[in-house]
């Protein structure tokens, strides 16, 4: 039997000091927080001026900014979407396998050797995808050009080294692999014990008691976590740089040796050659791909809360 | 359909620890039977075997026999999840699904089993359930809202509904009444005594006014001290256990002089 213990005490004074320090110091930090975006944004948006106000024909060889653009939106787009179909089933699989499946010695070790993954350095995964990724997957590349060539996303010619899109998109995978999954596991460990039992109660099989408890709780931050993957894929820079040899197009194909690039490797490859306007062009790409993460980031707020009521919060 | 309860020589373990000792009984069909005693006596975890959630504890196990209508739940070839489906539970603390409608609460169980029931069936169900408990006049303009939006009693009775939506044999309820007020704790027990035609009850309480106006019989479970295991005292007629028992502890603890 629970017995409530009122707080009988009610010294006053330091309570009231502790308060006031405490809410100073997060009003200062929120502040500080919203100073540095606004100053970022500002900065953004003074050296992009110049690219949009420009004579189209000055900019990239008379091609315009929008031009320019809009492939790199797209190669993005693209390939974050591609490693984020490709990492989210794996990543929701193994944070339930830790949570709800593996023994717990196993499923420790398991947990310790995602969060060291989610410390290695982009680069790495730029190297491994250059280096073993992708001659490995090559032969597989040419097998499905021959045997699936009729569905446009595998539609040839096959390219000679491997380093496409796809590839691209499997090494951002692994790299969103440990955050998406680590958040989620998280998550499952936190379902309700009540609920858990509730849906065993009833007669649900271990998987039915997943889908019914834990997986429609866990819903809000699932999103949350794979938002988190997602902009990380999006602003990748240098596992793409290393991997992609870029071409300005719009294309699904996945493993053709013409790919699209993205906003984030392109600045790197070209920065450092860029002078004048040039600078202001890549600058002006970077708004875009900030504007991108915040608009993907809003969506995902109001499909969260579009189900608040249902969350479980209250 | 409700179905005899009887328990055999059953000893009760969370990995090392035995938790409850010995106990032997037998529920009868379309009872009401209110399992009383102190603190940390083993109730719920005797309750819980009777379903074999006692199990979903890591290390938990159990030995001894459990049967119901002749056959042992505890069978080498005996399904758990389907052990479950015929003896539902009610928890202490009311846990509807928070991410489930009200409605959706109610059918849960019931589309573990069946995914593909028609629209109108389950229409029908929700309905028949919700009677059932009690509640249907409170919630049937808001069926699809939040079950999490109820009342505490309010929730305890959308409980009782999905817990009867699957038709189980047998209704074991754990406390059902402790966190609600004087008079959802009324509805509720005005609920049991409808469902005591149709199901055999086994509840868990503190209250002894509740266990004297609700049940049929009453098991009293005692502990001889902090890490020995909850035995079965004393186990008659209500009326018997209230007004004359047999056993010295069991006067003491209902006429409140220990526990
Ligand atoms: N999950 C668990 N792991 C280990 N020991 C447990 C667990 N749950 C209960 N116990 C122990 O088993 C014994 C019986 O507990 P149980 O919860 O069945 O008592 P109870 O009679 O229901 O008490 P209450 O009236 O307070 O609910 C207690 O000694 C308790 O500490
Ligand atoms: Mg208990």
């Amino acid at each position: 039997m629970a017995i409530e213990v009122q707080e009988s005490t009610q010294a006053k004074a330091p309570g009231r000091m502790g308060d006031k320090v405490f809410s100073t110091s997060s009003l200062v930090a929120g502040s500080l927080i919203l100073a540095v975006l606004a100053a970022v944004a500002i900065f953004l948006v003074a050296q992009s001026l110049p690219a949009f106000l420009a004579d189209p024909a000055d900019v990239n060889d008379g091609q315009g900014f929008w031009t320019y653009v809009i492939p790199l939106v797209f190669g993005t787009i693209w390939a974050a979407a591609l490693a984020l179909v490709i990492a989210l089933p794996f990543a929701i699989g193994i944070a339930l396998f830790i949570s709800h499946f593996a023994p717990r010695k196993l499923a420790q070790g398991l947990g310790y050797v995602i969060d060291l993954l989610a410390a290695v350095p982009s680069v790495v995964f730029g190297l491994w995808g250059i280096t073993v990724l992708a001659p490995a997957v090559q032969p597989f590349y040419s097998w499905l050009v021959d045997n699936l060539g009729w569905i446009p996303l595998f539609a040839g010619p096959v390219s000679g080294t491997g380093r496409s899109i796809l590839t691209v998109a499997v090494v951002l995978a692994v790299m969103i692999l440990p955050i998406i999954t680590a958040l989620s596991r998280e998550i499952f460990l936190q379902t309700p014990r009540l609920h858990e039992e509730a849906a065993l109660a009833l007669g649900a099989t271990r998987w039915e008691m997943i889908k019914v408890a834990v997986l429609p709780f866990g819903r809000p931050g699932i999103i949350s976590a794979t938002m988190l993957g997602l902009g990380r894929a999006l602003g990748e820079t240098m596992a793409v740089a290393m991997v992609l040899s870029p071409s300005v197009i719009i294309s699904f194909a996945l493993i053709q040796s013409q790919n699209p690039t993205t906003i984030a490797a392109n600045i790197a490859l070209n920065f450092p050659e860029a002078h004048d306007l040039g600078v202001n062009v890549l600058i002006a790409t970077g708004l875009i791909l900030f504007l991108i993460t915040l608009l993907v980031n809003s969506l995902a707020r109001m499909v969260i809360n579009r189900r608040k009521a249902f969350s479980g919060a209250n | 359909m409700s179905k005899r309860i009887e328990v055999k020589d059953l000893n009760v373990y969370y990995g090392k620890f035995k938790a409850v000792e010995d106990v032997s009984l037998t529920i009868e069909p379309r009872t009401v039977t209110a399992f009383i005693g102190p603190s940390g006596c083993g109730k719920s975890t005797f309750l819980r075997t009777l379903n074999r959630m006692h199990e979903v504890i890591p290390g938990a196990r159990v030995e001894g026999e459990v049967m119901i209508d002749g056959k042992n739940l505890y069978d080498a070839d005996v399904d758990p999840v389907l052990v479950r489906r015929q003896v539902g539970m009610v928890f202490q603390r009311p846990n509807p699904f928070p991410t489930m409608s009200i409605a959706d609460n109610v059918l849960a169980g019931v589309k573990l089993n069946n995914n593909k029931m028609s629209k109108s069936d389950a229409e029908h169900l929700v309905e028949k359930s919700l009677k059932g408990a009690n509640l249907w006049k409170e919630v049937k303009d808001r069926l699809n809202l939040p079950g999490s939006g109820l009342s505490g009693g309010q929730q305890q009775r959308l409980c009782i509904a999905r817990a009867i939506a699957v038709s189980p044999e047998v209704i074991l309820m754990d406390e059902p009444c402790s966190a609600l007020d004087p008079i959802s704790t009324l509805a509720i027990e005005d609920l049991i005594d409808e469902l005591k035609a149709k199901y055999t009850i086994v509840i868990v309480t503190h209250n002894m006014q509740q266990a004297s106006r609700v049940s049929d019989k009453t098991a009293f479970f005692n502990i001889a001290g902090t890490g020995e295991p909850g035995k079965l005292i004393e186990f008659d007629d209500t009326t018997t256990i209230f007004e004359n028992p047999h056993v010295q502890a069991t006067e003491d603890y209902i006429s409140g002089r220990f526990g």
